[in-house]
This record gives structure tokens, sequence and C-alpha cells, in this order.
């Protein structure tokens, strides 16, 4: 029988990370040396995490699909890393940032994660900016700030238009520092497959070199997984396409909770999707929506050029709305808002599904030359995808899957409920409850990384009793065979559709019933068609080549086998929520002007699904209890 | 539009490769490059042929993953982007392409069009850090750095490591790539107690891993997707100098208040 225990220190909000690293035990220097750490993933919370932990004295053994640890998929983040400084003196404070956090995530997560996440925000920039991480900076040499959604202050920290990149490629510099010291060893196209479960507890991984399709068991003391999250089982979505679940979903089938799957966040300023060809979407970053308006027209179907729409023809439809924030409404609210014009039938573009985001009052005021400064390479990328000139037209935008609050269980210290797991990271699910804030997942991801999880392992290496276990103990070679026998099934299934086929459709078949918004009737619906598209995938997805080489269609198929499962997962957690809060919008629960309605009697609590073999998964609790803020309708108004 | 693809095809490093032709027809001018690709592929698949291998990942120019050579011009024939950037519209219909994977000593071939480029990350790990150990950093503000040592301490540091230089160059040089890391670092304060070690230490890897030298024909530069300037190898050379100044005990440059003490 599962349990969870969340581990939340007692006491005092502000104190309980102090209290708990004092209370924790420590590894000395001399034993580190003997103690092997397995990470798989490097973005920022595995890069992260690996170099630390080599800092600290480990053996660290790192993983990743890609050819090199700097291509993880958190290179591709814009915008900027959020972090209560308070520079601009604007109000800032840990307790404004662990409110609006709170508040943005809908009352979904957990105080006392939220209020550590707030506090390490400001080391992790002056982590950044000793790595070399060049940030915007003032005329007198001091750190700038942008403004993000779903917040009042400036606390956004930022390089250029990509953010994530000047941040990733410091992790993975630190990270280089420690394999050059022979800290980390680095195994890149290397990707885990499965656990190694001995005694209840993780003793390794089995993962398959993709250059030389051999695979083999790394054992460990203890596994962190930063594998990132799963928007691609959507097919479409703004993620690389090699994100995946199989990490995730297959720790599930070992035995980890799964918590919260259906908060999946829908970003509301993507480019719209154009043919079937596509192969993903791409996002504009949420900055834009500091200068840009979003509207449609009045008038359904209206069909004239924008700057033909004089402007008591517009709709600005989130100004209107949340006069408070206007276009600066947190992303759920944006994307619904977006979707029920286009709904309405007055959405812009081919299909009508789009609205515009304008930047004609903003060069107006300030000039082409200011907007063209700050936003130049979105304005650049735009034009090279569509082929438009936003500077000329207004851009179209449209809501696209973009990160997943949801995730692994973990507690307070990171661990899921396999001992000797732990989960970092967009892969655990603690921090952002049914909806993240711009500019959050990075924050989250190094304070995992740098600050949390280097204690909170310790501890568990110093308590728990680990006996050596070797690559021909039975438990290793039962999770070898687990994996091999799966490859084989798949090289074996010789049918004539291909595997990309089954993911469109299972992506399609999640986007039209377990999307934005979502029902009863049209969940169950998906249940059963994503039951039949299973069976059929087996019988007929044709992979060729063979497995002891290099073979990408391969990989492909085994993670798009893992999509047509977990997505039943998806299906299962949106319909037992009945309720609306952040990105899970149930039609059944809405207010009569359509804003969601939480249900905090029923609902406020963590739902966390445990596996079971040929049977549907199992739903555990974990109750959130508010004692600093009590939790209110969340209203941007 | 309807495309004649020339593609090489190479089952392993150790085996001989060549151009095998294919053709990619009902392809729309809006498609990219990569989906046209992944549509020959989704053909060849179905029949139960092995798809042309090719790398790629975000699709939105900054993993640095995809590297095709199109028509003998590293990432095809548009200046400052990635081959996930280039679109169909940008090829007359019917137009014969030819691709090719990187070619570069330095890089051998995986398969097709996939090269292993770790050279790159062992370069990076002879000395493109900043020893600076988690914890114990000091308030991001103490330490001033003017806008415009930043903005371009930012364009060097916004190489992705795709390549693509090396594999324009005749004599497959990093150079860009290297100037652009070391550039990066030496501008910043914080990385300024270890230039001396890291330009020496990161050349030193260049030579190991069996890169050619730079000759400053600029072909670099014209290729690189992040059109990252030819000044930071002007930058690379200047500092390898200073290093060997430094390193024979004069000072290296009495009036800067970041000299290092020998």
């Amino acid at each position: 029988m599962m349990k969870l225990d969340p581990k939340i220190p007692p006491g005092p909000l502000e104190t309980k990370w102090d209290r708990r690293r004092f209370s924790e035990k420590l590894v000395s220097p001399n034993n580190k040396r003997k103690i092997t750490v397995i990470v798989v993933g490097t973005g920022l919370a595995g890069a992260s995490a690996a170099s630390t932990l080599g800092q600290l004295g480990y053996q660290v053994e790192c993983f990743c699909f890609q050819d090199s640890p700097r291509r993880a998929h958190s290179i591709a983040a814009q915008g900027g890393i959020n972090a209560a400084k308070n520079y601009q003196d604007d109000g800032d404070s840990v307790g404004r940032l662990f409110y609006d956090t709170i508040k943005g995530g809908d009352f979904r997560s957990r105080e006392a994660n939220v209020y550590r996440l707030a506090q390490v925000s400001m080391q992790i920039i002056d982590q950044c900016v000793a790595l070399g991480v060049p940030f915007a900076r003032e005329y007198g040499g001091q750190l700038a700030n942008r403004s993000f959604g779903g917040v009042q202050v400036s606390r956004t920290f930022y390089c250029r238009g990509q953010t994530g990149q000047q941040l990733l490629l410091g992790a993975y510099s630190a990270l280089c520092w420690q394999v050059e010291r022979g800290q980390v060893t680095m195994r890149p196209r290397t990707e885990m497959l499965d656990l190694v479960m001995v005694d209840g507890q993780v003793r390794g991984i089995v993962a398959r070199d993709l250059v030389t399709g051999r695979v083999s068991i790394h054992t460990a003391h203890v596994v962190v997984l930063a594998t990132g999250g799963y928007s691609n089982v959507y097919y479409l979505s703004t993620n690389a396409s090699g994100s995946n679940v199989t990490a995730t979903y297959r720790a599930w089938k070992q035995g980890a909770a799964f918590a919260n799957p259906c908060f999946t966040q829908i970003h509301p300023t993507a480019i719209p999707p154009g043919d079937t060809h596509q192969a993903k979407l791409t996002l504009m970053s949420e900055s834009l929506r500091n200068d840009g308006r979003l509207w449609v027209p009045t008038m359904r179907a209206d069909h004239r050029c924008p700057g033909d729409i004089p402007a008591g023809e517009r709709d600005y439809f989130l100004e209107r709305r949340y006069p408070r924030f206007g276009n600066l409404a947190p992303r759920d609210i944006a994307s619904r808002a977006v979707k029920s014009v286009c709904d309405e039938g007055r959405g812009v573009g081919p299909g009508g599904q789009g609205v515009y985001l304008d930047f004609a009052d903003v060069i107006g005021r300030q000039g082409l030359d200011v907007v063209r400064e700050r936003y130049g390479n979105l304005f650049d990328m735009y034009q090279r995808i569509t082929g438009e000139d936003a500077y000329d037209a207004p851009m179209r935008i449209y809501p696209a899957p973009h990160y997943t609050m949801g995730g692994l269980w973990v507690d307070y210290n990171l661990m899921s409920t396999i001992p000797g797991l732990f989960v970092i990271g967009e892969a655990n699910f603690a921090d952002h409850g049914a909806n993240r804030l711009g500019a959050s997942s990075l924050m989250q991801g190094l304070a995992d990384g740098y600050f949390i999880l280097p204690y909170t392992i310790g501890h568990y290496l110093a308590t728990a009793k680990l006996t050596p276990v070797g690559e021909d103990h039975q438990d290793s070679r039962a999770a070898i065979q687990r994996v091999t026998s799966r490859i084989s099934r798949l090289l074996n299934s010789k049918g004539g559709r291909t595997a990309a086929s089954f993911h469109r459709e299972v992506g399609q078949l999640l986007w039209n019933h377990c999307g934005m918004s979502r029902n009863e009737e049209e969940l169950k619906s998906a249940l059963t068609s994503i039951a039949a598209l299973q069976e059929e995938f087996w019988r007929s997805v044709m992979v060729p080549g063979s497995g002891e080489a290099f073979n990408q269609e391969l990989e492909y198929a085994g993670r798009v086998a893992d999509y047509l499962e977990f997505a039943e997962l998806l299906c299962h957690d949106a319909l037992h929520r009945e309720e609306s809060c952040g990105a899970h919008f149930r039609e059944e629960y809405q207010t009569d002007d359509g804003e969601p309605q939480r249900d905090d009697n029923r609902f406020a609590h963590v739902a966390a699904w445990e596996y079971r073999e040929g049977a549907s998964p199992i739903l555990h609790k974990e109750p959130l209890a508010f004692e600093f803020v009590p939790p209110t309708t969340r209203s941007y108004q | 539009m309807k495309f004649t693809l020339n593609i090489w095809r190479q089952k392993g490093p150790d085996e001989g490769g060549r151009f095998v032709t294919y053709e990619a027809r009902d392809v729309s001018s809006g498609m990219s490059f990569l989906e046209m690709l992944d549509s020959v592929n989704q053909g060849l698949i179905a029949k139960g042929e092995e798809p042309v291998a090719f790398e790629q990942d975000c699709r939105e120019g900054i993993c640095g993953s995809c590297s095709l050579v199109i028509n003998g011009i590293p990432h095809g024939p548009d200046r400052g982007i990635t081959t996930c950037q280039l679109y169909m519209r940008r090829f007359p219909d019917g137009a014969v392409i030819i691709i090719e994977p990187w070619r570069a000593r330095a890089f051998p071939i995986i398969k097709d069009l996939v090269v292993d480029r770790r050279a790159l990350d062992r370069i990076m790990q002879a000395g493109g850090y900043i020893s600076a150990h988690t914890g114990g950093a000091v308030d991001g503000n103490v330490l001033l750095i003017s806008k415009d040592q930043a903005e371009t301490a930012m364009d060097a540091a916004s190489c992705i490591g795709c390549g693509a230089c090396v594999a324009a160059c005749k004599n497959a040089s990093p150079a860009l790539f290297v100037g652009a890391k070391v550039s990066h670092l030496a501008l910043l304060p914080q990385g300024k107690p270890e230039r001396t070690r890291r330009v020496k230490a990161m050349l030193e890897a260049v030579d190991r891993e069996g890169f050619g030298s730079c000759s400053n024909q600029n072909e670099c530069e014209a290729v690189c997707p992040k059109r990252i300037s030819v000044r930071f190898i002007a930058t690379l050379n200047r500092e390898y100098l200073r290093a060997g100044v430094v390193e024979s005990g004069l000072p290296a440059e009495p009036e800067s208040p970041h000299a290092e003490s020998t």
C-alpha cells in the first residue's frame, strides 16, 4: 500500500528550510567518494544537480539522449527567470513571490515548497552571475529586470530572448568543470529505459546506448530523474521533438506515484498551426505581452485586413475582461480567453484559429527602434516561419501545449515514493500547482538542482541501508529483460503504420478531449479511443532496422508507445478532478460568466496515482493545507 | 511543390557512403526543410525501409542539433539561421537539392547525416568554464558590468555549438567556437581569474582533437546561425598572446584593474 508522507517540517514557514537543513544528516567527505549518483537528464535541473553533486565529492554518472548535455530543452526558454531580489524597489519580497506563485498555481501547490523556492530564488541569480551568465544590465552596470504575466512587480532577470540558453550554458559549463575533474562521467546519446529495483529501493537504471544499440545496467546508490515534462503527448507542442515521458512513465510503472498529470499548461502565445506536416509549434515569448495587445474583430467571420478594422470594431478581450492585469493575465486565463473568442467565430487567420497580438501602439509611442531592440529576434523568428512582417501587421497567435505542472510525486526532500529515486525540475510536480507563472520554470529547475537536492540527497544516503548491487543481481537481470523484450516486440511488429501517425492521432485526440477545456463525456470517450489505439499500435506499427545499431525510429516508437499509455493516465486524472482550477478547466464547473469554479472542499489535494498492471490506476490523495495564504477566488479582473 | 534530393547515406563510421536520390512530392512552401525530410522518411518507413538519419530537436534554432550541409553550405543558403529554420519557400519548385553531413576529421560520421560532435564538448571541458562553487556567490550587483560589455559578452555567448563553423572551414578549424567562449568569459570580471589557463587549455584541446588551424578566411562567420563575429577570433588570438606574456612573467596589462598577479 502506497503511503504519501510529504515530510514537511513543522513550525513557521520562514524557518522550515533552515531547520530541515540543520536537522538533516550529512555524509562525510571520505564517504562521498564511495557513493555513486545517477542523474538522468541535463537540462537546468539535471546539469545543475550533477555539477553540484560532483563538487561535493560524489561520483556522478550523468545521462542524456542528446549528443551533448548542452542541447537539453531548457535551452529554448526565452523570457527570463524570476527572483525576489527587489532591485527595482517596487514592493517585491520573498513573501510576495511566494504569494504570487501560490495564487498563480490556483491553490494547488504546497506552501512549504513554494516558500522555499522563493527563498532560494535570490541565490540562483548570484550563482548564475558567478558562472558568467551575461544577464541584461542597466547603463550603470546593475542587473536589469522586466515584467511577466500574473504579477505586478518587475522581478524577471533575462538575457535577451535567450535566457534559458544562457542559464543552461552556465550549468553546462559547471558540468564541464566536473567532467574535467573526474567527478562526473558524462554519457550522452544514452537513453534511460527502466529502473533497477532491489528490495523496494531504486539501485540503478537500464539504459540503451543510442549509437551501438547496446542495452546495459548502470548501478548506483541513488537515482535522480531530471527528464522534463510530457507536453509532447499532445504531438504538437512547443517542446523539442526529443522531449518525452518515457523516463518518468517507466518509473511510474515501477512504483513511483504520478501526481496531477492533468495539470498541463497551454501557453497563449504560439504561432498558430499550419499544415498537417507540421512537426512542432513555435512559442512567442510571454514577454511580448508587456507591449503587445491581444484583440479580435467584434464581428464574427470578419475577413478584413487588420489595418482596415477601425478601433471601435476591435475587441481587446483581455483588457476588457481583466482590466487590472490586462494583457498580462496569467497563461491559463489568457489561453482560455483566446479559445473562447475563437469558439465564438471571431478568430482570425486560417480556420479561425488565431488572435492578433498587436504592437502598433507601442511602435507609435516609443518608436520602431525600441521595439526592434526589445523583441527583434522574436519578430525575425515570426517572419521566418510565417513569411509575414509583424512590424507592419499584427502577429497572429494561438495557444499551444507548453509545460506540465504534473509530474512524479515528491516529498519536501524531492524524493518520490520509491526510496532513493529523486525527481527534480519539470519532471516533478511540486511547486506550480495547477498553473505555472512565466519565468518560474527556470527558477524551479535551478533551485532544485543547485540548492535543494544537494542537501536532501545527503540525508537519504546517510540514513539508508544500501547493500552492494551488481549487474548480475537477479533484479538487474529482470530489469534488462523487461527492456529487451519490449524492444524486440517493437521490431517484430511489422505492420504498415509509422509511429508518427499514432503519435499524431493520440495527440489530436487529447487536444480535442483533454486540452484547454474538458468534460466528463469527452474524457470517457477519449479513454475508449485510446485503448483501441494502443491495440492498433502493437498490431500495426512499423519499425525498420535493427536494435543493435543507431536507430532513431526505434527510439521514437518506444516513446510513442509510452505516450499511448500515459494519455490514459492523463484522462483518468482529468476525469477525477471534478472542479476547474488553473490550467484544468472542466466545463461542468464554471460560473455564469465562464470563469473557473474551484472546489476546495473536495479537491484541495494532490492526486497521486499508483500503477497497477492491467487495471485502472489507484488514486491516493495528499491533502493540501493552507496555513499561511487562505485560498481565495483567484481573480485578475 | 516537388524536389529531387541527393542525400548522403552511410551505414556507419567505418563504412563507405554514397549519394542516393529521393523524390520529395507534395511539398508545401510553408513546410520547413526538416518537415520536408520528415515526409520523405515517413514514406520510407511505411515501405519498411530505413529512414534517413539526421539530427534535430528544438526546431527553433537554439539547441544546435540540426546539422546539414545543403547545396554545399552548412545550414543552407540563408544567413543567420539553422537548418530547422529554413523553409521550402526558399527553393524554386522542381529544384535539385544536395544534402550532406558536416564533414571534418574531428566529427566522425555515425550514420547518414549524423556526426559525432563530442570533440566540441571536450574542448569545453578543457577550460570553457568558471570554477565557481555552488553557494557562497556574492550578490549579483556587487561587480558592476557596463551595458556595452554585457551586450558584447552576450553576443559571444549566444553560440549554439552546432559546429557549422568547422563544417564551413577548409581547415576544419573551430576558431569561432573557441573564440566565442574565450571572449565571453574574458569580457566578464568573473571570468578574469582563469583567463590565462583557459585559453591555453582550450587551444591545446583543439589540437588534440584533430581540428585544423584558422587561416582567417571568415567562412565561419558567413555560415554561423547566430552571426557570431570573427572579431572574437581576434580576441582569441589576443588572449593567447596575452597568456604567453603572462606566463613569461611580464605584466600583461599594468593599467588594468583586473590584471592578474603572476
